[in-house]
């Protein structure tokens, strides 16, 4: 449990949010010529790190908005947040 | 060679005031090479490693162990051992399992307490009934007992359920598969602990696996917190940080790690003989030898490896609880805590050979891995032995992630994963 700093709203109880799982997984341009492998690595695998994760969150009880996010999985500890579209920061 | 445990020795150990037990298992320093090593020292990873041993004739075998053994969700969950899955795969994944367990304690010389006390699945809504009916039936075909209970047989079997039609989500019936139970989760680890130690396994606890050493595309060894070990077979048995020894190893899996919580309340007196499990209002009740509740919440629905999660699912379970049982209303609540589970998108667990030659991995039981333990070391032993998977877990490979042929227990199980 914690506090997420919405980039519309500000400081929110974190039950308000909905997590989006991982973030900057692109959808594939030609999804026609994708082999099976490659669909399998963009529908299922996940890189699941412990340490620093970009992620995506929504604003699910709120403004109902998109974010991005890094935070530490290992204590939950939010590093950064970025709307989307923006690209993930390098440190 | 180990003192069999008996009444006798229980008695002859009394008048030394239980001073000189011998020593379960060993504490070993690690050898240079072993002929394979199985990563995580949790039930899931001590059933290998002795099914291994006792099976197919591998003796030098060592089990490491970041912390304690047992120290992780084999010591975290609810103790829930069932087998009424819906998909024929996973029926005979986990009856396989239960099947071992009926006959665990004697051979492992170590009482498990294992009781069939029979899991109880509630139906809140039409969908429900439609669902617990069908799985009934799918069971059945799959020689896994299972009944169907209307609200007055539900109440009859369990008479604290509150099955009034004016609560919010009215019990409208139930399965019930009387084989089904619970067992003592610390003893299913300490069990397969000595029964391996005494074929000769090496158990070696805090040690931390670094990383995967690989020439070419097979594995020729780890290096741990106590230094490079040989080994030609490496079986990840790593629950929740599975994705972080597939990354030591360059791979992929598809599994996401969440917390999963459950509480235990103070102990009282006998009043709930059974297992209770609510899928659609997330309740799952049952009362430990000791006499507490061990209830059961739901995972969070982001990634953490931080064994704590939110408030909220705590709460909700409560009320869940609650609606279903006033009379816990009064009832404190002793302790909490949560453990990380490895989902899968299907919800089925991967027990499975590798790209990598040597390397195996047995993961993704996601929220309910506890029941297999016996049947997936047994099967996981046998797919590292013979390079090859066991019919029964031939459905559970990494690869059905790239044909598509999914084991899809997410809603066909009897809970919400």
């Amino acid at each position: 449990m914690f506090i997420i700093n919405c980039p519309y709203c500000g400081e929110r109880d974190q039950q308000e949010f909905k997590a989006g799982g991982e973030a900057h997984i692109e959808r594939p341009k030609q999804p026609s010529e994708l082999s099976d492998d490659e669909w399998a690595e963009y529908l299922f695998m996940r890189k699941n790190i412990k340490g620093v994760q970009f992620e995506r969150w929504n604003h699910a009880h709120g403004c109902r908005k998109w974010f991005n996010m890094a935070r530490d999985t290992s204590n939950d500890e939010i590093k950064l947040i970025y709307k989307m579209g923006e690209k993930p920061p390098s440190e | 060679m180990k003192n069999k445990y008996s009444v006798f020795s229980l008695i002859k150990n009394a008048f030394s005031y239980h001073e000189n037990w011998q020593r379960a298992w060993k504490d070993p320093t690690p050898k240079k090479e072993y002929d394979a090593v199985i990563v995580g020292g949790g039930g899931h990873g001590l059933a290998t490693a002795y099914y291994l041993a006792k099976k197919h004739n591998i003796k030098n075998i060592a089990v490491v162990e970041k912390g304690w053994i047992g120290g992780g969700n084999t010591g975290r969950n609810t103790t829930i051992i069932r087998s009424n899955y819906l998909w024929d795969a996973s029926a005979g994944l986990y009856d396989h399992a239960l099947k071992i367990w009926e006959g665990l304690s004697q051979e492992l010389n170590y009482n498990v307490m294992f009781s069939q006390r029979g899991v109880m699945n509630l139906a809140h809504n039409l969908q429900d009934v439609r669902d617990l009916k069908r799985r009934t039936h799918a069971n059945r075909l799959n020689n896994i007992d299972a009944v169907y209970l209307n609200t007055t047989e539900v109440k009859k079997f369990c008479p604290i359920i509150n099955t009034s039609p004016d609560i919010r989500y009215p019990v409208l019936g139930g399965t019930l598969q009387q084989r089904a139970g619970t067992a003592r989760h610390d003893a299913v680890a300490w069990g397969y602990a000595r029964g391996a130690d005494e074929m000769g396994v090496d158990i070696i606890q805090n040690c931390e696996v670094k990383g995967i050493k690989r020439i070419g595309n097979s594995v020729e060894g780890i290096e741990t917190t106590k230094g490079f070990v040989k080994t030609k077979k490496v079986g990840v048995v790593a629950a929740g940080h599975s994705s972080v020894i597939a990354n030591m190893a360059g791979l992929k899996l598809p599994l996401e790690s969440k917390p999963l919580q459950a509480l235990v309340s103070e102990p009282v007196k006998p009043i709930i003989d059974t297992v209770v499990m609510s899928n659609a209002v997330h309740a799952y009740v049952s009362q430990s030898d000791k006499g507490e509740l061990v209830i059961g919440a739901g995972t969070d629905d982001y990634i953490s490896y931080s064994q704590k999660g939110s408030h909220q699912i705590v709460e909700g379970t409560l009320n869940a609880i609650l609606e279903l049982y006033p009379i816990f209303s009064r009832m404190r609540m002793l302790r909490q805590w949560g453990g990380i589970v490895d989902i899968c998108p299907d919800a089925s667990p991967i027990l499975s050979k590798t790209s990598i030659k040597g390397l195996y991995f047995n993961c993704g039981w996601g929220t309910g891995g506890f029941k297999a333990t016996p049947g997936s070391g047994d099967l996981f032993a046998h797919t590292i032995a013979n390079d090859e998977p066991h019919k029964l877990n031939a459905a559970f490979n990494l690869n059905r992630f790239v044909s598509g042929d999914l084991v899809d227990e997410h809603g066909a199980a009897a809970v919400a994963h």
